[in-house]
């Protein structure tokens, strides 16, 4: 696999971080691939603009910042609108459609629509597991990680946990592919 | 009680990663202030230690802490601290005390923006003169820059290896972009890594001097407590250890202070070189940045340019006769650095103005983008 950009982007405390680490402990720990992942934030961690990002390889990565990402996921109209113009030909952005009206999009994008703060509250009783949710689509839609390595990743990150992020994770599975029979009917 | 040496694979932090390469080296004894980026080592000394047979203190702030760490380290017990510049401004003086007292102990900086509070998040790579020159007198000191996960684990166990052997304050010295970045840890089996402990005396008690130096110019170290009579000073001292104000006594002990490192510069130093060989285009670049180039390097060479990448790891001393050989065909000689201009003038006393030397500085939070750093090159070269 050549080099595979992924951007997370959100709000700081609604696990963007915490997401993009488990999507490059998969990869690397469990899908045995190279992995680099990196994060910004402002001085206040919650409430204010988050960005992580991860890269995915089979060879070692070198410069550790994403350029023009191939997998966006938006978890904030503010992060959509910020990073949609940066994606890649044939990028791939996944929005929770319950946070983020999606706007115009530049060709050759496709955008992937995945009520996940909704099926949180109202399917899993926790609206603290959207994005693993998220992750569910995310692992579904883009196809650069694999659900077995992310349910390991999952579960090492959530030992408490274990059971209802991992209910989340195959609840987002399958709202990933909902949303790409979707946009193959559409097309 | 958990394992000190966690063997096996992780996804995890550069600080992380020079947590438990600290305790990976044997040390038992952390005291420091938090202050990002590098409180994630501190976090997690707070939490490993007790659970292995160590010791951590949050001291009142940086003064206490680095002191706290002299005293360990006297004590017979690996020990460290972990700040950005802001809290090694405040550890000078007491690092003063350590090269004089001849202290083993690591200082991990994870550099940040500056002067002053500058920008705490951001990355930098503005201490790199601190690290040699911040507190007064003549004196050498050790300060290794990894350039990933990987390598904050295992410059960590380095410093403290030639921390003990030289018995000299030794910085890791990070950068945040290194310290916050998350990739594959591989800890080797216990019995895999490489430790070197202080020497200690071999003479009874009643013939120790604790400041007279074998042929390698480092005085074995006896432990406090163990029997041995040993008084440490700030002040010129003899090899009793006893402060002396004359001449002799200043000549005596500070060329041999810098000299341990002067003359031990093979030993110590360390540089990575990359597509060097043919190269007429050379790029210095360090932590980070070295990243960046790493990337500018490659996909120039792949464009046909005969250019080459030198990555000092040891940056004190200055791995000096690596680069010369890295710089033996080059037409020009460019140091990227994440600063205003620091590492540039050590590279400019080694070329000595045979080839040109141009810095590409960058004074803001991040690093170069890898076209960015190419189309910077190109402009100081065609």
């Amino acid at each position: 696999m050549a080099r595979t950009e992924i951007r997370l982007g959100g709000l700081g405390g609604q696990g963007i971080i915490k997401s993009a680490v488990i999507i490059g402990e998969a990869a690397t720990i469990h899908d045995g691939k190279e992995a680099v992942q990196t994060a910004s934030y402002g001085p206040e961690s919650r409430g204010s603009a988050c960005k992580a990002e991860v890269i995915i390889s089979d060879n070692p990565v070198d410069y550790p910042l994403v350029l023009t990402p191939h997998v966006m996921v938006a978890l904030s109209n503010d992060a959509f609108h910020k990073y949609k113009d940066d994606l890649s030909e044939g990028g791939i952005v996944i929005i929770d459609s319950d946070l983020v009206k999606a706007g115009k999009i530049k060709a050759g994008v496709q955008v992937y629509e995945v009520p996940a703060a909704t099926t949180a509250h109202q399917v899993l009783k926790n609206p603290l597991v959207t994005n693993v949710v998220m992750l569910g689509a995310f692992t579904a839609i883009s196809k650069v990680v694999s659900p077995e390595g992310m349910r390991k990743a999952i579960a090492n990150a959530f030992p408490k946990y274990k059971d209802l992020n991992l209910r989340a994770f195959d609840e987002g599975m399958q709202l990933g592919q909902e949303a790409m029979e979707k946009s193959t009917q559409k097309k | 009680m958990q394992k000190a040496v966690l063997t096996g694979e992780i996804f995890t932090q550069g600080d992380i990663a020079a947590a438990e390469g600290a305790l990976a080296a044997g040390c038992r004894f952390f005291a420091g202030y938090p202050i990002t980026p590098a409180t994630e080592i501190a976090e997690r000394m707070a939490y490993r230690l007790p659970r292995i047979g160590g010791r951590y203190i949050q001291m009142e702030d940086e003064i206490a802490s680095c002191t706290a760490v002299v005293g360990a380290s006297y004590s017979g017990v690996k020990s460290m601290t972990a700040t950005s510049g802001p809290g090694v401004s405040l550890m000078n003086e007491t690092i003063g005390l350590a090269v004089m007292t001849e202290t083993p102990m690591v200082l991990v900086n994870v550099m940040r923006g500056g002067p002053s509070t500058g920008q705490p998040t951001e990355a930098s790579q503005s201490d790199i003169m601190q690290a040699k020159w911040g507190s007064h007198g003549d004196y050498e000191i050790i300060a290794l820059i990894p350039s990933s996960v990987q390598e904050m684990f295992d410059l960590t166990i380095k410093a403290f290896n030639l921390s003990e052997q030289f018995r000299v304050p030794t910085f890791v010295l990070a950068d945040e972009i290194i310290g916050h970045m998350r990739e594959r840890l591989v800890i080797p089996p216990e019995d895999e890594i490489k430790i070197v402990n202080r020497k200690k005396p071999t003479v009874p008690p009643e013939e120790y001097l604790p400041f007279k130096a074998d042929a390698d110019l480092v005085p074995p170290m006896a432990t406090f407590g163990e029997g041995y009579h040993f008084y440490a000073t700030g002040l010129t001292h003899d090899e009793r250890g006893y402060p002396v104000m004359d001449d002799a006594a200043q000549l005596a002990l500070v060329p041999r202070l810098c000299d341990k490192i002067r003359k031990n510069v093979d030993k110590i130093t360390e540089a990575e070189l990359t597509e060097t060989e043919d190269a007429e285009v050379l790029v210095v670049a360090y932590g980070g940045e070295a990243r960046t180039a790493m990337r500018a390097v490659k996909d120039a060479r792949a464009k046909g340019m005969k250019i080459g990448l030198f990555r000092p790891i040891t940056v004190w001393p200055f791995p000096k006769e690596q680069l010369k050989i890295a710089a033996s065909n080059a037409q020009h000689v460019l140091v990227a650095e994440l600063n205003y201009g620091q590492l540039v003038g050590e590279v400019e006393r080694v070329i000595r103005h045979e080839i040109p030397v141009h810095l590409i500085p960058r004074v803001c939070g991040s690093p170069h983008s890898p076209d960015e750093l190419m189309k910077e090159i190109r402009r100081r070269i065609d």
